[in-house]
């Protein structure tokens, strides 16, 4: 019994890594990048679209937008698709069909983010160049090849949201008469709503943070885009460009962008939980 | 006009299957266009030479070894941590303000993008720790990455134990920790390498992470505190910067094939799970 308890206290200092390795990392993310900042002053760092390094100007304003432009045009593609399977696999395909075609989307999951970048450099790249114009390395294509990555996570969320509705919905909904697809759309979305706002959301999380893929189809300009063939900078492509050169103020103006990304994923993590927990409270009540 | 419930029904259903087939195939476009391109050039030279003039010639022995190295290791750190946090989670103790704060960390450790543990990797391993652009730096990164991963994957399979199990366990008179070695882990051992596999199938693909904490040495690593080129990065320095076509599409093949065969090992071990557990 004595030994029991001693496995257990060591068990419980070996559970806490996970939390422990997120207050050592959120420790030194800020401590390097934090001061710069305040150097620099909060509203120059993060207003400002003048990035020039070798002079001390540092402004991320561009790779904000570029960011946030990515990220919006991924959701809108992620979610169209996302929501189209989750509903075809969960309500219209039979079962043997949708237990195959699972695996695929765990699969498209599995591929490399640096094959999706390049892949998106070789074949949709040129294609935007000479079927719409620009230099063909845009928020469009940075926006689709997102899209397609984030789209796994948003899937299998969404269709445990729509399991996760009770089968007695659905089945009154038919016995009044309606379509399947009326139920779909009258019942089954709004009863998984918040479930699937948060599939959402931890999507967009996903596409804000990717790296690699988007430093090879999104161009790295900097600049505000005004178009969707506007070639960007996003806050990850920042980071892993320069990092390999960068010192002193640079390097730490680097980690200055790794904050202002590490706040924005925490912010919509947050806003995901307190969706999901919305819904598990409402449940409860239910 | 009013168009019949039946009609619309046909259209949405008719545009979410379109919507479905696009998906797949773009996933069996990708993977054909790679394979296509690279499998040509994937001959026993190219995997057992080291690379000469930046890549452009030779093969990629140095970066399969430093992939196996890095990913390995990193799998092999996170592991026994994530299912021990895993067995703490659900054998241990009741869900209470302590398992909140852990399953809290594992959450939001699980959200923060890999170029932030690359940044975090670079200035807690390499600079603060002094272990320099290594195997090492790279490893403990990943493995604080994937160990979110481990350890949702291992508590959903300890709790797809019954607990029938556990009772006739205890009830032969076994300790709770002889309950969990015998009985429960060696149930859950299937669902458990699921997600070991994918880890290891994450560790491998990661690019951003391990640029900034293994750094990018061409040569064969000696050392864990020796630099390492993994496979996906010496894939994007290839064709990126142009340096051989050929050479980065054959680098691809080799790591695609590799996620191909780990994605199908773990449906292989999650379906003699569930035919283990499965009720």
């Amino acid at each position: 019994m004595k030994r029991d308890r001693l496995i257990g206290a060591i068990l419980l200092v070996v559970a806490l890594s996970a939390i422990s390795g997120l207050a050592l990392i959120t420790v030194f993310i800020f401590r390097e990048g934090v001061p710069i900042i305040l150097r620099v002053g909060a509203g120059q760092f993060f207003l400002s679209t003048d990035w020039e390094p070798s002079l001390g100007h540092f402004g991320i304003l561009s790779m904000i937008g570029g960011s946030l432009a990515v990220t919006v045009g991924a959701a809108v593609i992620g979610v169209v698709f996302s929501l189209g399977l989750a509903i075809v696999l969960t309500q219209f395909a039979p079962p043997a069909l949708a237990a195959a075609l699972k695996p695929a989307i765990e699969l498209l999951a599995g591929i490399p983010s640096v094959v999706y970048g390049f892949v998106g450099v070789v074949t949709l790249v040129p294609l935007i160049r000479h079927s719409l114009g620009g230099p063909g390395l845009s928020v469009l294509a940075a926006s689709i090849v997102l899209g397609i990555m984030i789209l796994p996570t948003i899937t299998s969320i969404a269709i445990d949201a729509l399991q996760a509705v009770p089968r007695s919905y659905v089945e009154g909904s038919i016995a009044l008469g309606a379509t399947r697809w009326q139920t779909v759309t009258m019942v089954l979305l709004r009863a998984a709503r918040s479930g699937i706002v948060a599939a959402v959301i931890l999507g967009m999380g996903r596409a804000i943070g990717e790296t690699m893929a988007v430093i090879m189809v999104a161009g790295n300009a900097l600049a505000l885009p005004h178009s969707l063939l506007d070639p960007v900078r996003t806050l990850t492509s920042n980071i892993a460009l320069e990092m390999g050169y960068a010192s002193g103020d640079h390097r730490q103006a680097l980690f200055a962008t790794g904050v202002t990304l590490f706040v924005i994923i925490t912010l919509l993590n947050t806003a995901a939980l307190a969706v999901s927990r919305r819904r598990a409270g409402r449940r409860r009540v239910g | 006009m009013k168009v019949s419930p039946a009609t619309t029904q046909r259209v949405a259903v008719g545009f979410m299957w379109t919507l479905a087939a696009i998906t797949f195939a773009v996933l069996i476009f990708i993977l054909a266009f790679i394979l296509a391109h690279g499998l040509p050039h994937v001959t026993w030279s190219f995997l057992t030479e080291s690379p000469s003039s930046m890549g452009r010639e030779g093969g990629i022995f140095p970066m399969i070894l430093g992939t196996l190295l890095v990913a390995g290791l990193a799998v092999l750190v996170a592991a026994p941590i994530g299912v021990a946090t895993a067995v703490y989670l659900t054998e241990y103790t009741r869900e209470g303000r302590l398992t909140a704060v852990i399953r809290f960390g594992a959450d939001c450790l699980a959200g923060v993008p890999s170029i932030i543990f690359g940044l975090f990797g670079f200035v807690f391993f390499a600079i603060t720790l002094g272990m320099g652009l290594s195997v090492l730096s790279g490893s403990l990164t990943l493995a604080l990455m994937v160990l979110p991963t481990i350890i949702r994957t291992s508590e959903e399979a300890i709790r797809a134990v019954p607990y029938a199990y556990r009772e006739v366990s205890f009830g032969l008179g076994s300790t709770r920790w002889q309950m969990v070695i015998t009985v429960v882990l060696r149930s859950a051992l299937p669902g458990i390498s699921t997600g070991i596999v994918l880890s290891l199938g994450r560790s491998i693909s990661e690019t951003a992470a391990v640029m900034l904490t293994a750094g990018s040495a061409l040569r064969l690593p000696r050392s864990l505190f020796d630099s390492s080129r993994t496979l996906a990065l010496h894939f994007y320095i290839l064709s990126r910067e142009g340096i051989s076509m050929p050479n980065a599409y054959a680098t691809a093949s080799v790591l695609i094939i590799a996620i191909l065969a780990l994605n199908l090992l773990a449906y292989w071990l999650m379906r003699r799970f569930v035919a283990k557990v499965g009720r």
